[in-house]
């Protein structure tokens, strides 16, 4: 029972290549209809500019420069391929969250000498065979449309006078002129790269362990794994906020909030739990990890559960210190997605996906230890979520373009889809390496009789 | 209560024992009146076979009340009663409230909770809570089994306890 290899079936790959498919099919079309023009015909433009130019005064000495050009004007580049790269760092993001949640999930229960998740602690531990992917697609992402998603990366911005030296230069902007020691290609290369090698090289050395237990047994892996699992914790208390400040929030450059590294950890973390949720429960309905009963499924349940509180917390604890407070520079980052007509139905249905939905639908202890129920969801947070990291990055992107049309529905559901293939497939691919359940775990006994009410 | 009832007492000495003639003497037919052990035995609810407890109903009644009425409140006084203009916000601003409404709701649901225990489980001033055995608060775990809700025999109880391991069996009235 305890013995069992996941084996990634022929019927699965022609599946998952299927999902790839369909969406590469899908993203071309959306490319081909927004590119000629015709799709694209919701334009913002007019509007956007009224609302910037309306809402946001110059206040007590401080002037914040409201971004009323069109991002396509700004870029010169069509709106078709704007989004296109938006879509990319969009998917690279929430993916690449879902993959570190993972090693995050082995490390806090390393940490906390957690029992009850040994079981399935082999499905966390595989989501970090995505991380090398994620990283070469963020570096490669990044050279491409770093430009053009980033409104810090423009020099021009920082230079006060124009070449001559005397005339002053009318882009300077001087609240990112201001940034400028932490916001600079640079700085922003070394810490892109430096996360991802923390990552992948903790993530790379837990899992090394854990395969050695599997042979060698006994308590000195685990321990070691403590010990690294506790770096990691160190490393990623860190690293989570950077990676947020910078992959999320300075695509608004102006706007600062320093709730904002939690905000995006709390839906990474969501996400994440929900997806291991997910693979669990799919896992088991195929036959395997027999170990696993209703009791993990219900502990899984709960944490979904309370980390969508978690996410409503951190989300209103920002937004209510915001809206109080009322600082120019940090309440233009609700203006743009409160008072523009094609954000505020994503905003709200997000408050409604991430938080009433689970909330409600999971209170009762019955739904927790129901699959299907969890099931519903889970997909329901997932994509709630990706919604959520949707409307973070699109206003400062897209500016008034970012609106969900049909066509671009195509090419944002069809990039979706290949990514969330290649995530699954690693993800399945990792799991064949090693065996389901972690044999030589010193607290798998725990697991193994782990009884909740 | 009602006085001169009859009780049946099995006393055990272990938790696992009772945990174990609870099952047996269930599946012998004898309904159990209750079990009183000196620390919460991991188990025993699920074998005596108890429903699951009403008490997140009245959570959730409670906490409802604490939410309307904490909104009903702000809202009648900030935004009828005496209406202030705090940093050009509308009167009746809601994002602030919520932290004054979460508040008095959790305030609520735990009061209400607390308040509901204490009456359901007769921990009320002045009630009388009757010890069947008095080690049941020290080393031993006692299984008590009401006579007039059995019809078995007195004996034949008294032989299924003794098989499934009490090391006495007394009979109790109601005082």
């Amino acid at each position: 029972m305890i013995d069992e290899k996941y084996i990634f079936t022929g019927a699965t790959k022609v599946k998952l290549f299927a999902l790839m498919a369909v969406g590469a099919v899908l993203l071309l079309l959306g490319i081909w209809v927004t590119s000629s023009g015709s799709g694209n015909g919701h334009d913002g433009h007019g509007e956007k500019k009224e609302v910037a130019s309306k809402e946001v005064k110059p206040e007590g000495g401080k002037e914040v420069k409201a971004e009323v050009k069109g991002a396509a004007e700004e870029t010169h580049k069509p709106v078709w391929m704007l989004r296109l790269l938006k879509n990319l760092w969009h998917n690279n993001v929430f993916f690449t969250g879902i993959s570190i949640i993972g090693v995050f999930f082995v490390a806090f229960n390393y940490v906390a000498w957690a029992g009850w998740s040994a079981a399935l602690k082999r499905v966390p531990e595989a989501f970090g065979y995505f991380l090398p992917i994620a990283a070469i697609l963020m570096i490669v992402v990044f050279a491409i449309a770093g430009h053009d998603l980033f409104h810090w990366t423009h020099e021009t911005l920082y230079q006060k006078y124009l070449p001559d030296g005397k005339t002053p230069n009318p882009e300077y902007d001087e609240i990112i002129a201001g940034k400028a020691g932490f916001l600079n290609p640079t700085f922003f290369w070394i810490r892109l790269v430096g996360y991802f090698f923390l990552w992948i090289l903790i993530w790379f050395m837990i899992r090394t362990f854990s395969l050695k237990e599997d042979i060698e047994g006994g308590v000195k892996w685990h321990d070691k794994s403590v010990i690294w699992s506790a770096g990691f914790l160190f490393v990623f208390a860190v690293t989570s906020s950077t990676s947020a400040w910078d992959w999320v929030m300075s695509v608004d450059t102006h706007f600062f909030s320093t709730m904002f590294g939690w905000y995006v950890f709390a839906s990474w973390f969501v996400t994440g739990l929900s997806v291991v949720t997910l693979f669990v429960v799919y896992l088991k309905d195929a036959g395997y990890l027999k170990v696993i009963n209703e009791n993990h499924v219900h502990d899984l349940g709960k944490f979904v559960f309370a980390f969508s509180i978690f996410w409503t917390y951190i989300w209103f604890a920002q937004f209510l210190l915001i809206y109080y407070a009322n600082i120019p520079e940090e309440s233009i980052y609700w203006v743009e997605r409160l008072q523009n007509p094609i954000y505020t139905p994503i905003f709200f249905m997000n408050l409604i996906l991430n938080f009433l939905f689970p909330f409600l639908i999971l209170m009762t202890r019955d739904a927790k230890r129901q699959t299907m129920i969890l099931k519903v969801v889970c997909f329901v947070v997932i994509f709630g979520h990706w919604s959520d990291f949707y409307i973070m990055l699109t206003p400062g992107t897209l500016k008034g373009e970012g609106g969900f049309g049909f066509t671009t529905l195509l090419v944002e559901l069809g990039m979706t889809m290949i990514y969330a293939g290649i995530f699954i497939f690693t993800v399945l691919w990792g799991l064949t390496r090693a065996n389901l359940v972690p044999k030589n775990h010193p607290m798998l006994q725990e697991s193994l009789h782990h009884h909740v009410y | 209560m009602a006085t001169g009832k009859k009780f049946l007492l099995g006393v055990y000495d272990d938790e696992d024992v009772l945990v174990d003639a609870v099952v047996k003497t269930r599946q012998a037919g004898v309904k159990i009146h209750e079990c009183y052990t000196p620390f919460p035995v991991h188990g025993l609810d699920t074998v005596l076979g108890y429903k699951p407890s009403n008490l997140p109903v009245v959570a959730f009644l409670c906490g409802m009340t604490g939410t309307t009425l904490a909104l009903t409140m702000i809202i009648s006084m900030l935004g009828y009663d005496w209406p202030m203009n705090i940093g050009g916000k509308p009167y009746i601003a809601f994002p602030a409230y919520i932290p004054i409404t979460f508040e008095a709701t959790v305030l609520l649901a735990s009061l209400g909770m607390v308040a509901a225990f204490l009456i359901v489980a007769n921990l009320k001033p002045f009630g009388k809570m009757f010890l069947f055995d008095a080690r049941s608060t020290h080393n031993k775990f006692v299984m008590a089994i009401d006579l007039e809700k059995n019809h078995l025999d007195t004996n034949l109880i008294t032989k299924i306890l003794r098989d499934t391991g009490a090391t006495e069996v007394n009979t109790k009235e109601l005082e």
